[in-house]
């Protein structure tokens, strides 16, 4: 069964209280999301360890209930202003 | 405590090919869309790679999650080392991280 995305997003608040966090659902199934997560508990931290702070928030449904997730991590500094062009 | 028995061929692979693509399918016919996005960067930056099937047997679609704490599948390994699922290979992607990192192992064409 499909996750829909306020509980992705309250799981994902609930591990990464600051969590600045977008869910968008790609299909319109609530089976296909894209996550954007900035935080500041990622300072310091490589991609991998970003990543993996979210899918141990969402608890084991990675890979189960929610099928796909694809994720972007940031720090609040890159959240805040567009990169001037 | 008795270890996962993919563990050892998941090292056999990682140590013996420079660049590893745990993935569903094969890089002719991938089976997933995120697999395959992985498989189409490689080939544009003209890396060799060893694409290995993850539906071709249970024990290794199971054993690779275990090994590199990772839910899902495509996974990457370059020397040995975990650099991550298609997300993350994708924006180092853009950021020119993944060639200039490549670049640095010798691996680009």
């Amino acid at each position: 069964m499909a996750m829909d995305a306020q509980e992705i997003e309250r799981l994902i608040r609930e591990t990464l209280p600051d969590a600045d966090v977008t869910i968008t659902d790609l299909r319109g199934d609530g089976d296909h999301y894209a996550a954007r997560v900035a935080s500041a508990a990622f300072k310091g931290k490589t991609r991998i360890q970003q990543h993996q702070m979210v899918y141990k928030a969402l608890r084991g449904n990675m890979g189960d209930a929610l099928h796909a997730l694809a994720l972007q991590t940031l720090i609040p500094e890159e959240n805040a202003c567009p990169p001037a062009s | 405590m008795s270890e996962n028995p993919a563990f050892d061929r998941i090292r056999e692979d990682i140590s013996q090919n420079d660049v590893v693509l745990f993935m569903k399918g094969s890089p002719v016919f991938p089976q997933c869309g995120f697999s395959a996005t992985v498989v189409e960067i490689l080939s544009q930056m003209g890396v060799k790679f060893k694409g290995i099937d993850v539906l071709s047997d249970p024990d290794l679609r199971n054993g690779i999650k275990l090994f590199s704490d990772w839910p899902t599948v495509p996974q990457l390994y370059v020397n040995g080392e975990f650099i991550g699922g298609c997300d993350i290979v994708r924006e180092m992607h853009a950021t020119g991280e993944l060639a200039g990192h490549f670049k640095e192992k010798g691996l680009t064409a």
